[in-house]
């Protein structure tokens, strides 16, 4: 219970392992591990966290913080396919009442597409060039509902002027490439919807796209959770997209989550020094162009060998505050700072209060 | 579409005609850049010691007199309305399309092509139908599962297939399954006239044929498969939830075939120009044998004959490649 609620990013009352949780979807101490030549690769280590249907949560990141497999995680995509038989998965997932880690795959397969679905990245590379972008969405649909040709098609031509296709019933018939990227990232999102789908996760949907056509596709996105009140998991490592959409968020790094709250906390008052270079990092309009930007110094952590301690502790340039080398030993656990904040991180209140409002907020 | 094709097939009607400059090239108009006279090609058509009067009648009757591009023409024009040669005392009549005519043996090439093409036919196209169909089953097999026991044993048997020559296992079939164990016919028999033995008699053939091409398709196939299999859009296929089975066949093998489409097209294309070594391994009496037979005789109007046919072949199934890969691929139908 204790162990739990001291990991667990859980809004609210941490509930014991094993029994279904009260919220709409509940990661707890999620393990994906991937054994290859080299050593063990821990991409996700130990992650949890709640979402609530209707709500938004942005998991940001750099590359190869775990973001993009823990959202493959809970779609169960990493156990098909060649691949499949060599991933370790360990902990839970719950959604909506069922858990997923221990289903047998044919549950899982029942549900995926059908109660959670997903945007990808690049939706050029996402869509199958042979077949018609209609033909896709009839798919996606036939697969969950027992239906003629003829009602899938008009549910996909339906689906496509939702997202806002001009022409659908003439464009239902075009081949992916025949569609500009915005209008491909559209249509990805019927086909991703096209079951009504209580859980989206949204796979840095616009991080291919075009500036002008980024804003458009999240304003979908928003107008559309709002429409079917699904809960949204956003992968981004785009912090613009996050203010822009997100309830919560969850920082994750090397693996874990290193701080989880309420978007606008997050924003004003981040807690964990990763965060604070994640926002020092980011380019923004109002800020004069002969100052530089902040990066994060140094490398992403190996996830097959993980830094000891604190895994940001390398690059962070307050490791040797905190006394003793707790740092260098000792993982720091995700405490909350505040109602539904929690950090993990080994510097004192005060000095993490004092470095934010001193050193790191003017800069920003 | 129809606009290519027709562009497609106006590009492969002038490829064959370059292909057919070239080769009569070779055969008439390299012997004399490399000194040889009209005198000495005519000689071969005629007995050990030819008078000079004999000699300066074939010269004349064989057009050797006539500069090439005159010979070309002719040629060329007996293709489209026939030919007459005079043979000194008599004339014989080659009728359109006619693509030579052999004065070693006095037969028109063209209707001895036809005669035999039904030989190749049957020995391509059954080999092709086991190599195409066991090479992409293995492929897909290996390719799902990756250094299984299977993979390892399919790869194995890939990399022996197209290892040994067909004088190897042409021979080790034939002497096992028709004189060892007499299961298998040892002369062909037209399909018309007895289905049964006709497929009886070819068996061997088609086997040891498939095993040397089939290996070449299933690793093809494999590295298709594994490349596809880990596109973006086969995540996307399981994504919505589809059964396995379906992202295999509908989503991945269908994208990783569009390739083998190519190799299967040139391959067969020139099988059907004769299949030389194979021909002659199994006494079938296709084109592959009448192209040796006008190799050993020095028979220049076989040789041209079959070289021009394998070179349609060729270029018709590559045209064919061309039309179906622009019907599999919707990507490329826009160029």
């Amino acid at each position: 219970m204790t162990e739990l609620s001291k990991t667990g990013a859980a809004v609210g009352e941490p509930t014991s392992a094993s029994q279904p949780p009260k919220a709409f979807l509940e990661v707890r101490d999620l393990k994906v591990h991937f054994p290859t030549d080299d050593g063990l690769v821990k991409s996700v280590d130990g992650l949890s966290f709640s979402l609530e249907k209707g709500r938004t949560l942005a998991v940001v990141g750099e590359s190869g913080s775990g973001k993009s497999v823990t959202s493959q995680a809970i779609m169960g995509l990493h156990r098909l396919g060649t691949s499949g038989k060599n991933v370790r998965m360990t902990g839970e997932i719950w959604l909506d009442g069922k858990e997923l880690v221990s289903a047998a795959p044919s549950e899982v397969r029942k549900l995926r597409g059908r109660e959670m679905a997903m945007i990808f990245q690049d939706p050029l590379s996402a869509m199958h060039p042979y077949y018609k972008v209609g033909d896709q969405i009839v798919e996606a649909y036939r697969v969950h509902h027992k239906v003629s040709k003829k009602v899938a098609r008009k549910r996909a031509i339906e689906m496509l002027d939702r997202v806002g296709i001009p022409e659908p019933a003439k464009r239902v018939d075009g081949y992916p490439h025949e569609f500009s990227g915005g209008m491909r990232q559209r249509a990805m999102i019927a086909m991703a919807l096209v079951n009504n789908p209580e859980l989206l996760i949204a796979d840095e949907p616009t991080t291919a796209l075009d500036v002008t056509v980024q804003a458009q596709i999240l304003d979908l996105i928003r107008d559309l959770q709002k429409e079917f009140g699904s809960a949204v998991i956003m992968v981004t490592h785009d912090l613009g997209v996050v203010a822009e959409i997100a309830d919560d968020v969850l920082v994750m790094y090397g693996g874990r989550c290193v701080e989880r709250g309420p978007a606008a906390q997050v924003f004003e008052q981040p807690q964990h020094p990763y965060t604070w270079g994640l926002l020092g990092s980011m380019p923004r309009i109002d800020r004069d162009t002969s100052e530089r930007l902040i990066p994060v110094k140094g490398q992403p952590p190996s996830l097959i060998n993980v830094p000891s301690g604190c895994a940001f502790h390398p690059r962070c340039p307050y490791a040797d505050i905190p006394k003793g080398n707790v740092t260098r030993t000792v993982r720091p656990e995700l405490e909350q700072v505040s109602t539904g904040h929690w950090s993990a991180c080994h510097l004192p209140a005060e000095d993490r209060e004092r470095i934010w409002t001193e050193e790191i907020a003017p800069k920003l | 579409m129809i606009s290519y094709i027709l562009r497609r097939t106006f590009a492969a009607v002038i490829l064959l005609l370059v292909v057919s400059a070239v080769t009569f090239a070779i055969f008439f108009l390299l012997p004399r850049l490399a000194g040889q006279t009209a005198d000495q090609l005519a000689q071969q058509y005629i007995g050990k010691s030819p008078s000079k009067a004999d000699i300066v009648a074939v010269k004349h009757n064989l057009g050797l007199d006539q500069p090439v591009y005159v010979q070309y023409w002719h040629f060329i024009k007996g293709i489209v309305a026939g030919a007459t040669y005079d043979l000194g005392p008599t004339t014989v009549h080659c009728d359109a399309p006619c693509f030579g005519y052999s004065f070693k043996n006095h037969q028109a090439v063209w209707p001895e092509l036809t005669s035999r093409l039904p030989i190749t036919l049957s020995l391509a196209v059954g080999a092709a139908v086991l190599w195409l169909v066991s090479g992409v089953v293995a492929g897909v097999i290996s390719a799902l599962k990756p250094r299984s026991f299977l993979d390892r044993t399919f790869m194995g048997i890939a990399l022996t297939g197209v290892s040994l020559p067909m004088f190897f296992t042409g021979n080790l079939a034939i002497l096992l399954f028709t004189y060892q164990w007499p299961i298998f016919g040892k002369t062909y028999v037209p399909l018309t006239e007895n289905p049964a033995q006709w497929a009886n008699t070819l068996i061997p053939a088609w086997c040891s044929l498939a095993l040397l091409y089939s290996a070449i398709y299933a690793r093809l196939t494999r590295s298709g498969m594994l490349e596809t299999m880990s596109e973006d859009f086969i995540r996307t296929a399981r994504a919505k939830g589809l059964r396995e089975r379906t992202v295999v066949t509908r989503h991945g093998l269908r994208a990783a075939l569009t390739p083998i489409i190519t190799v299967f097209g040139m391959d067969i294309g020139l099988l059907l120009g004769g299949a030389v070594i194979t021909e002659s391994v199994f006494s079938l009496p296709g084109i592959g044998q009448y192209a040796v037979q006008g190799i050993t005789d020095n028979d220049l109007p076989k040789i041209l004959g079959v070289t021009l046919l394998a070179a349609a072949f060729v270029v018709f199934a590559n045209l064919l490649v061309d039309v179906l890969y622009a019907a599999a691929d919707p990507r490329v139908r826009l160029s």
